[in-house]
């Protein structure tokens, strides 16, 4: 399971610039979209704490274990439906705009 | 089975990534948000058959924990409005950082509960080898260095020290968005908790510091308590101070708090797909911070330590004349026999609900052929590029609406200027006056246009808590009433032409 140290650096270097290159080509009028949608891409969050709830053998690693499912749970969920229902607004606008520019 | 667990991952992580490099333009944003769904549901479905996880119970608390939280979120994110969005966004921001938090005690809890049984092998085969007591061999194995016994030697050094930077990231990320999320809700108002804030919150980093290293070394639950309740009362300190416009830039930075802990954790549990997303949403959110800062001209170290917008500061000498006001439907037949006409909207109208009047408004211009605008300011609203949101959401094509850089130029040129909820963003003190709070952040030059329209509730200061000049110009009119209101009499006037 665990990612040698200089591999993890790598790794970690690698996914920032990704992270500044992806997003600097980002048009202002949709950096909040923007930034709810990496907020809910932290949410992968979910994964990790399934796992550490899934390996929990005592009463307060369950609990805290649970905690954190829940957290990133409703990190997740919540981060998609806005990030969705703004850019829903935004896709409307769109397509008006193809029947009168385009 | 492994293997297409890892597999999966990596898929996710390439989803996420293509997911948010959909959203540079409006017309694949929406196809990048659902390939980022994608991949967070088939990442999360193929975890139940991750190696690690195991026991019925877990099983159970597990889907109850997803099912709970993610059907109240879904039920909290499908009713919250669009002018609410910033604190919804704050809160789920939190809960991603608590959890990476609780991740991190979980991890320490389990070194914990391995430490006295590999201390006490270890002493047992030392007494056999060196014929004295267990006892002694024990006390003989703690004396030999911190570092042999304690989270480090169970979890291993790189581990245990990005466990231990994700907790006390994801504790602070937690609190602090817990509070942003009070103060945009207008549940809490106050800017300082303690007297000599700054001070004391460089003494809790410290301590938070302190007891983040024992915890390096520690085999202690208390300890670890201890520096996870620091953690979360830092967050809580650096949080509370914070008001007025410096909001957007410091939920930005929470966002990125949160994906680096993310990432971080992920490397403590070993976990891919965790590292590479929570990397780049760190690496995404901290750039937006820096744009943001940017468009107020400020470094961020000046958000944080900086107490702007406390009373305090905004006592620079009050401006001279008085406000002349105009009855709405005069503003909105002056308006309409204008040529340009640039509108400048703030959080304010949103608030009153005034952004599809003044839509309608603005279309009743347009047929008379005025040609009419929307000017931007980069913090306007409450979170990055909020306004837009608000605009669209009102029906106004992008293509109408511009960002501060583009076209502040063209104020000098305009017949009226309409301030509509905002104050801050407008405000000429900013450029003017140096002991102004706000001196130094770019505004949009509104006092150049000809005519100034300022709709406005009252004649108080802003959110930032500074009083505006722009209000006592000569060429300025106040239009005093609730936004809404005032939008829905000018468009009274304009049809009765």
């Amino acid at each position: 399971m665990a990612i040698e140290g200089f591999v993890a650096i790598y790794i970690f270097m690698l996914a920032g610039f990704a992270g500044f290159e992806v997003i600097s080509r980002v048009p202002v009028i949709l950096h909040t979209p923007l930034m709810s949608g990496s907020n809910f891409v932290h949410g992968i969050v979910v994964v990790g704490a399934m796992v550490v709830l899934g390996h929990a053998e005592t009463l307060p690693e369950q609990i805290i274990g649970f905690i954190a499912v829940l957290l990133a749970a409703g990190n997740a969920v919540g981060g998609y439906v806005v990030t969705e229902r703004m850019l829903d607004m935004f896709k409307s606008k769109d397509e008006q705009k193809k029947g009168a520019q385009e | 089975m492994n293997f297409v667990v890892q597999l999966t991952y990596l898929l996710a992580a390439v989803l996420f990534i293509l997911g948010l490099k959909a959203m540079s333009s409006p017309k694949t944003a929406r196809k990048g948000i659902m390939w980022a769904g994608v991949g967070m549901v088939l990442a999360t479905l193929v975890t139940f058959l991750h190696p690690a996880v195991q026991g019925l119970t877990n099983y159970v608390l597990i889907v109850i924990a997803i099912a709970a939280a993610g059907g109240l979120a879904w039920w909290s994110g499908r009713r919250v409005g669009m002018t609410e969005m910033p604190q919804m966004v704050a809160l789920y921001n939190g809960m991603g950082g608590g959890a990476a938090a609780a991740i991190a005690g979980v991890e320490m809890l389990r070194a914990l509960r391995t430490l006295p049984n590999d201390l006490q092998i270890r002493a047992e085969a030392l007494s056999m080898d060196a014929g004295i007591s267990v006892q002694a061999a024990e006390a003989a194995l703690r004396a030999e260095g911190a570092g042999s016994v304690g989270i480090a030697a169970a979890l291993g050094a790189d581990v245990a020290i990005l466990a231990i930077l994700g907790a006390f990231i994801g504790t602070v990320a937690f609190s602090g968005s817990l509070i942003a999320w009070a103060k945009l809700d207008g549940r809490m108002k106050r800017n300082q908790l303690v007297p000599g804030q700054q001070i004391v919150n460089i003494i809790v980093f410290a301590l938070a510091v302190g007891f983040g290293i024992l915890t390096f070394f520690t085999d202690s639950v208390i300890v670890v308590a201890a520096f996870f309740a620091l953690g979360l009362l830092f967050g809580l300190f650096v949080a509370v101070p914070i008001g007025g416009a410096d909001m957007p830039v410091i939920i930005s930075l929470f966002n990125a708090l949160t994906g680096l802990a993310v990432g971080f954790e992920g490397y403590a549990i070993g976990n891919p797909a965790m590292i590479i997303a929570g990397t780049v949403v760190g690496a995404a959110g901290t750039l937006l911070t820096q744009l943001m800062a940017k468009a107020m001209n400020r470094p961020i170290s000046n958000v944080l330590f900086a107490g702007w917008g406390s009373p305090k500061a905004a006592t620079s000498e009050g401006p001279g004349g008085e406000m002349k006001d105009i009855s709405a439907e005069d503003a909105g037949i002056l308006m309409a026999y204008a040529e340009r006409v640039i509108i400048v909207p703030g959080y304010g109208m949103a608030v009153a609900q005034a952004q599809h009047k003044i839509w309608e408004f603005v279309e009743l211009l347009q047929a008379r052929g005025v040609e009419v605008k929307f000017a931007i300011h980069p913090v306007a609203g409450r979170m990055p590029g909020h306004m837009n949101v608000l605009l669209a959401e009102a029906g106004v094509p992008y293509d109408m609406i511009f960002d501060m850089e583009e076209i502040n130029e063209e104020f000098a040129t305009t017949d009226v200027a309409v301030v509509i909820g905002a104050n801050d963003v407008v405000n000429p003190a900013a450029r003017d006056d140096p002991s102004s709070p706000i001196y130094g952040m770019p505004i949009l030059n509104v006092d150049e246009a000809e005519n100034v329209m300022v709709i406005k509730r009252g004649g108080g200061a802003g959110f930032s808590g500074v009083e505006n000049h722009l209000f006592f110009g000569e060429n300025t009119r106040m239009v005093f009433g609730d936004g809404q209101k005032v939008a829905g009499g000018m468009v009274q006037a304009v049809k009765g032409l």
